[in-house]
């Protein structure tokens, strides 16, 4: 595995491609084409870059005015303004009133790491999964981000993408592969049946990793990734579900109305799963790099196989 | 339209106005629930814009060269329900489902009914709605108009002035704000709650060239609405209204904003509406 490229940076590409060959493709900002890695897109197409200053909120309403005439916005801020702040925009003006509008949520989770708390999103899965009409994904690297964007550019339906701000360890060799559209997991590692590992986004090279040292601790673990969080791919989780009746969840997000729960929400009712949740606590989240703080939290490779291994002797 | 023929449309428009204003009267006391000091505040701007200013038609709502109209403040939706259904987009025995069960005829604008643009109710959300589709059409070179009718008490909303921020930077000349500015909010006069004043200097300041009008002057709104944008500038029309209008005893009285007619009142109130009716006819 090799750290290739940064989400944003593909999502600009295939937005430059996608808004060359289509006028009304829009990329709409909150003084953020520079985090955003909007800067080639506001070079190249000058006149579909819709800067909408510091105003997160208004950002949102105006991307739905326009989507509702015919245009097709892509909405970036930070995902910890844009899922909390701007969270009733998305509410009334995107998804009640059903517009075409793809909220890119940059910087998402802990990645504005010593920024601190203000700066991070690990609450919006909670906010953004409850919305009905609002498709919620993660994607986990360079070919996965390009598969889902180039679904995305097509889809007239809302969504949510989040992701991080740093480069991206590539999962996977394609585009094709990586994202084979909504409701859609993969199985990205399939070592036996003695537990399952479930994540999305940033956490599923850390699920890998995992599985390669349990492998070698002698457990033989699946890995499933998530990206479409929501719709959530029920048969892939209940056929995982059947192998292994035991699911560690791995989220950049707090334990609280994430992926794990997510993911509980779907096997709670079999009553034969186990579920253990790696995450953030209910708690204000420490300062530190993203690495720091994963590794504090128990969301790194060595501490999720140690954890693993003690869930499976108890 | 010339003098002659534009006074003998705003007596039509008028005596419209009078008609929906009862038909609301009677649609809140018959559903038991409505913002009928709102609803009537703004009659005579609803019908201005549906009855002579909109560029729109029931049988072509789906054109895309259509003005736009978005009401932010949404809780005067008994207003706006029977405009539309006087104006031809729904039938008017549709308005008997309002409240029910299941109804698509809810307390809020929502899109599932024909003629209505977009889901509006919490506050605030009307103004940036309507820069997005104002700048839509600058983008797409259309020619059509967005017109956006807001509360006063709507202005506590911080997010109107995000909006009117972007529509002045945005220089949107094809958008019109409407501020229906009776001067009262559920709790009582604006001044006292959270006083907004001035409105109009504020506007001005935010790039938008601002006109006050009587909004019950059905002649005064229909001049100035109908009349073009200063170029490079959205227009805000500051429209005085007295709240609760055409129902004496609910007139100026914030208590109004959502309440309910008893039978008596009820009765009283209509007997206000036919009169008023009948003096327009013979005006």
């Amino acid at each position: 595995m090799s750290n290739s490229k940064k989400a944003g940076d593909v999502i600009c590409e295939e937005l430059i491609a996608a808004a060359t060959a289509n006028p009304d493709v829009l990329a709409v900002t909150s003084d953020s084409r520079g985090s955003a890695s909007l800067s080639p897109f506001a070079v190249q197409l000058p006149d579909q870059l819709i800067e909408m200053g510091i105003a997160e909120q208004n950002s949102v309403t105006v991307s739905a005015g326009l989507a509702h005439s015919g245009k097709r916005p892509f909405t970036f801020s930070p995902a910890a303004f844009l899922s909390a702040r701007s969270i009733e925009q998305v509410k009334v003006d995107v998804t009640y009133s059903n517009t075409n509008v793809k909220l890119v949520g940059i910087s998402g989770g802990n990645s504005y790491s010593v920024l601190g708390n203000t700066h991070h999103s690990l609450q919006d899965l909670a906010t953004t999964r409850a919305l009905p009409n609002l498709q919620v994904y993660m994607p986990a690297d360079r070919a996965q981000t390009q598969g889902l964007m180039r679904y995305l550019v097509k889809s007239d339906l809302p969504a949510y993408i989040r992701i991080g701000k740093k480069a991206l360890t590539d999962v996977y060799d394609s585009a094709e592969v990586a994202f084979k559209g909504p409701g859609k997991a993969n199985l990205v590692v399939d070592n036996g049946d003695d537990i399952t590992l479930l994540a999305a986004g940033e956490t599923v090279a850390i699920a890998v990793d995992a599985a390669t040292e349990l492998k070698q601790r002698g457990i033989q673990a699946k890995v499933v990734d998530l990206v479409s969080v929501k719709p959530i791919d029920k048969e892939m989780i209940n056929a995982v579900a059947d192998a292994t009746h035991h699911f560690v969840t791995i989220e950049e997000h707090s334990t609280i109305g994430g992926l794990g729960s997510a993911v509980a929400e779907v096997v709670a009712p079999r009553g034969d799963t186990k579920v253990d949740f790696v995450g953030f606590p209910d708690a204000p989240a420490i300062a530190g790099t993203q690495d720091e703080v994963f590794k504090y939290y128990g969301i790194d490779t060595q501490d999720i196989a140690d954890r693993v291994e003690k869930l499976l002797k108890a | 339209m010339n003098t002659e023929e534009l006074g003998s449309n705003i007596k039509e428009l008028k005596i419209t106005a009078a008609q929906v204003r009862k038909a609301t009267w009677e649609m809140i006391y018959r559903a038991k629930t409505g913002h009928t000091g709102s609803d009537l505040s703004c009659a005579d701007i609803l019908v201005a814009l549906y009855f002579s200013v909109l560029k729109q038609e029931p049988d072509a709502f789906d054109d895309p060269n259509r003005d736009r109209y978005i009401q932010s403040k949404g809780h005067a939706v008994e207003i706006l329900y029977n405009v539309l259904a006087e104006r031809g987009f729904i039938p008017k025995s549709d308005l008997l489902t309002y409240s029910q069960f299941k109804s698509d005829y809810i307390g809020h604008p929502t899109n599932h009914i024909h003629g209505i643009e977009m889901n509006t109710g919490s506050l605030g959300h009307g103004l940036g709605l309507g820069v997005g589709i104002a700048k839509a059409a600058k983008l797409n070179h259309q020619d059509y108009h967005t017109f956006v009718l807001m509360g006063d008490g709507e202005q506590a909303e911080g997010s109107v002035w995000e909006a009117a921020m972007a529509a002045g930077s945005f220089k949107l000349d094809n958008l019109t704000a409407i501020i229906d500015h009776n001067g009262l909010q559920i709790s009582g006069p604006i001044k006292d709650v959270m006083n907004s004043e001035p409105l109009f200097e504020k506007y001005e300041a935010f790039g938008f060239d601002v006109q006050e009008v009587d909004g019950n002057d059905m002649a005064q709104l229909v001049t100035a609405l109908s009349a073009p944008n200063e170029t490079g500038k959205p227009r805000l029309i500051l429209a005085d209204t007295v709240k609760g209008k055409g129902v004496s005893f609910a007139e100026n009285q914030a208590a109004w904003h959502h309440k309910v007619p008893t039978e008596e009142q009820y009765q009283e109130g209509l007997q206000e509406f036919d009169a008023e009716i009948e003096r327009l006819r013979n005006e």
